[in-house]
């Protein structure tokens, strides 16, 4: 299984522009399958954005959220070709994390 | 409809007996000619939308409406159907329990040649679609078929999209009675209206195509498979064009055909034939 994280993040000098998908399905717990029985709640409840050892971003998501979701902000600061490490942790308490290069 | 059957051949017959009167022979109204129809077809669209270049109907709805084409465009940076992509492209060249794999069932290895499907096949008698082809190369290799409008099948067209974007499409229609009448049944059900809406496909994709359709925004029917499958926001996943003409069929309130019946295949065999020369812009997303 391929990361579940896409991030591409580019840098205009002062300021980092930051998109990410991620895939995740998200059930809120509150909607019915086929058969009438509820899905189980499964979704995302933190996920974090780090460059240079501190959290840039960080999200504290529900069942709100829609699935498969995207991601887009910008930081201060950032450099080209530094990492920048993306993570998530779900109700579940799966977890999957990348690291992508500042372009 | 089946005794329509009836009416070609007494055509053919009329037509013959005019021939033998009239000179210079004037054509019957209603002999099978598609390359006239593609023609006339482009240059209806081409016509309503003089400012479109002939590759922009390809991307459907995002010609249309300068709004959406910008925010396709930023989507595009980040397009949702790749992990679907990513993962046809995993099972495309997995061998399957008997060591072979899909690779084994296609010209060129299945690389580049989505432009050339749907095809007639001489020796069935019938349209094969691409998906049809990829089930049946499964079940030559002892592996149960795979659902025609979702998931895995989206996932494998997807794939074989991808690796032919920008070739044009390519459609024959052989020398062959079966392969016109094919055609024109393809083109019949593109006419016909039914369901309670009494809605035809062509009541949407060629009299208002850039008009709105509640939120939505029609899409032209002349390049309207180049981009299939399609991940879709309002099905938040993928869908193959099985599930476009299913779903087409149960919005105008009608009952869809089962994926991959004969009229759906004659369907998908006029829709690609009108469209040669488009570009494959497949994998697309679509509002």
């Amino acid at each position: 299984m391929a990361s579940t994280i896409r991030v591409r993040a580019t840098s205009n000098g002062d300021t980092t522009e930051v998109q990410a998908l991620i895939q995740h399905p998200m059930d809120s717990g509150f909607v019915k399958d086929a058969r009438g029985q509820i899905i189980p709640p499964h979704f995302i409840q933190e996920l974090t954005f780090e460059y240079d050892g501190k959290a840039v971003f960080v999200a504290d998501w529900g069942g709100g959220i829609s699935k498969d979701p995207y991601v887009k902000f910008a930081f201060k600061g950032g450099k080209k070709g530094d990492d920048l490490k993306v993570s998530w942790v779900d109700n579940k308490g799966a977890t999957d994390t990348t690291t992508a290069k500042i372009q | 409809m089946k005794t329509r059957s009836a009416i070609p051949v007494a055509s053919a017959a009329l037509a013959l007996a005019l021939l033998a009167f009239v000179t210079p022979p004037v054509a019957a109204a209603d002999t099978v000619d598609p390359a006239a129809d593609a023609r006339a077809f482009k240059k209806f669209f081409t016509d309503k939308f003089p400012k479109l270049k002939p590759e922009d109907f390809v991307n459907g709805p995002y010609s249309m409406n300068e709004d959406l084409h910008k925010q396709w465009e930023e989507k595009e940076q980040f397009p949702p159907y790749e992990f679907s992509l990513e993962a046809g492209k995993e099972m495309f060249s997995k061998p399957f329990k008997n060591g072979k794999s899909y690779q084994d069932c296609f010209p060129n290895k299945g690389i580049g040649i989505r432009q050339n499907y749907p095809y007639f096949d001489e020796k069935e008698g019938k349209v094969v679609t691409l998906e049809l082809a990829l089930n049946r190369c499964r079940e030559a290799n002892g592996e149960a078929p795979l659902s025609y409008v979702k998931d895995d099948m989206a996932a494998l067209t997807a794939y074989m999209a991808f690796t032919s974007r920008g070739k044009p499409f390519d459609i024959k229609i052989p020398n062959d009675p079966r392969a016109l009448e094919a055609y024109q049944k393809g083109k019949e059900y593109f006419y016909t209206r039914r369901g309670q809406l009494n809605f035809s496909c062509a009541t949407c994709h060629v009299q208002s195509p850039g008009e709105r359709i509640r939120a939505e925004v029609l899409a032209p029917a002349l390049g309207i498979l180049n981009a299939l499958p399609i991940y879709r926001s309002e099905w938040s996943g993928m869908g193959t064009t099985s599930r476009r003409f299913t779903t087409c069929n149960s919005q105008i309130r009608g009952v869809p055909l089962d994926p991959q019946a004969d009229e759906y295949r004659d369907l998908e065999y006029y829709l690609s034939y009108v469209s040669n020369g488009l570009p494959i812009s497949g994998p697309g997303a679509r509002p």
